[in-house]
């Protein structure tokens, strides 16, 4: 009993993992800027958006998706909404994505987040920059737009580990 | 071509506006719903703070909590460069104590003179309060250089307090909440305090880079400013007093100059909040 209790426990965090580390990263912002490297930072949430967005939308709802874009922006120190909108964004292109896909391909997928996060981020400067007068560096968002380009394709191969797990807890 | 366009529409329509097996709300509702949220903190709508207060209180504590793995990560790879290091540093700051000792009491004296001179000129002579507080985050975002602090309005934090590491200025406050108050660091972008450089007393604005160091901006090219001169704080606008330090002037020939401060802002642990006024006696 006991044994089936800890399995059943074991899998409903495996089944939640995504959403929970989407909220890990919210409220800690792990991105190694205390490494200090100029313009190496990257955005984690973005990737595991767009991923889990794009392959599995059923654990990692709109909702909480929204509610994390208002913790970022609490931990940030943003206007309330922001980063609820930008991740949303995201979410709506990769919904798109996956509604016009009939064979996904992970190196199309790769570029069309470069696209995707482009647009997210550009609308986030310019919404921060003239509606809030909130002054950030451009080469910052321009190194961070790379940095999580070129690292979404390194994490989406760990995720795509993660769910064969899952399909083969579930059959 | 009239076919392309249908499904476009039709994908763009499934994506935004239908809902999922198990989604409670499309993703269209959510859209509008964060702009709604927007333009209500823009015209800086009463409710809307309310919650963005206490979402502040249960994010900060939350976050000061899963970050605590990472930060011990992070002070056990600065224990093991400040082990490498100890030999050299225990080196200079003996050279510095003996430097220090001999100036200690000049400064002692200085201190009186200064204060009886501010008198007999009718200056204002500052009377300070201040509040110890842990620092909770300290996310160092690429975006934002900011700290949460412990301390709220139930403590007495006001906006504006100067935040000091040692007598080192950091930054000031920039938010303030039930028991949680955010400050805005001396390296932010947006921030932008009166300065005066010594020797000369060339008065001037420290701005930040948005990296670990400042930048002097609005002097005249042809000011004689030395390098390594000292920036204080020059006490215009009457929110910080005169004479708080805060960093060193770096004069580059090819580059930009920039002021490195005297505090490590990211490596905070404990900061002094402290407002200044004018002292009636």
């Amino acid at each position: 009993m006991s044994s089936k209790f800890r399995i059943s426990v074991f899998n409903k965090i495996l089944l939640y993992f995504p959403i929970i580390l989407l909220f890990l990263s919210v409220f800690n912002e792990f991105d190694f800027n205390y490494l200090n490297y100029q313009y190496f930072s990257f955005n984690f949430p973005f990737i595991l958006i767009f991923y889990w967005s794009l392959k599995r939308i059923e654990t990692l709802g709109y909702g909480y998706i929204f509610i994390a874009g208002m913790f970022n922006d609490a931990v940030l120190g943003f206007p309330i909404g922001i980063s609820s909108l930008t991740y949303l964004i995201i979410c709506g292109f990769a919904a798109y994505l996956r509604n016009i896909t009939l064979r996904p391909n992970n190196f199309k997928d790769w570029f069309y987040f470069l696209f995707t996060i482009s647009v997210a981020n550009s609308i986030n400067y310019f919404l921060l920059m003239l509606f809030f007068s909130i002054e950030i560096n451009y080469y910052e968002i321009l190194g961070n737009i790379i940095f999580t380009f070129l690292l979404y394709y390194i994490f989406s191969f760990f995720f795509d580990l993660y769910r064969n797990i899952i399909s083969r807890i579930k059959t | 071509m009239a076919t392309s366009r249908d499904d476009f529409v039709i994908a763009i329509r499934s994506a935004f506006i239908k809902k999922g097996n198990k989604q409670r709300f499309s993703l269209i509702g959510l859209i509008f719903f964060s702009l709604g949220l927007l333009i209500l903190s823009k015209i800086n709508f009463p409710i809307n703070n309310y919650i963005k207060i206490t979402l502040n209180e249960i994010v900060y504590r939350s976050s000061f909590i899963v970050s605590v793995p990472e930060k011990k990560i992070q002070n056990l790879s600065d224990r093991v460069k400040d082990h490498y290091n100890v030999y050299n540093d225990y080196l200079l700051v003996k050279e510095k104590l003996n430097k220090l000792q001999s100036e200690k009491y000049d400064v002692q004296f200085l201190k009186e003179e200064n204060k009886r001179l501010k008198k007999n000129i009718d200056e204002y002579v500052y009377n300070s309060e201040e509040l110890v507080a842990k620092v909770l985050i300290d996310k160092d975002s690429p975006f934002l250089k900011s700290i949460i602090v412990n301390k709220g309005s139930k403590d007495n934090v006001k906006l504006g307090m100067a935040v000091l590491d040692r007598n080192y200025l950091v930054g000031k406050i920039v938010e303030v909440n039930y028991s949680t108050a955010r400050a805005l660091l001396v390296s932010d972008l947006n921030s932008k305090i009166p300065v005066g450089l010594e020797p000369g007393n060339i008065q001037s604005i420290l701005t930040g880079t948005g990296k670990q160091n400042g930048k002097i901006e609005y002097f005249e090219k042809e000011m004689d400013v030395r390098d390594e001169s000292i920036v204080y704080t020059s006490g215009s606008g009457g929110l910080f007093k005169s004479g708080i330090p805060v960093g060193i002037y770096n004069e580059k020939q090819d580059k930009e100059s920039t002021v490195t401060f005297f505090s490590k802002l990211s490596q905070l642990t404990f900061v002094k909040l402290v407002s200044f006024e004018e002292d009636k006696n």
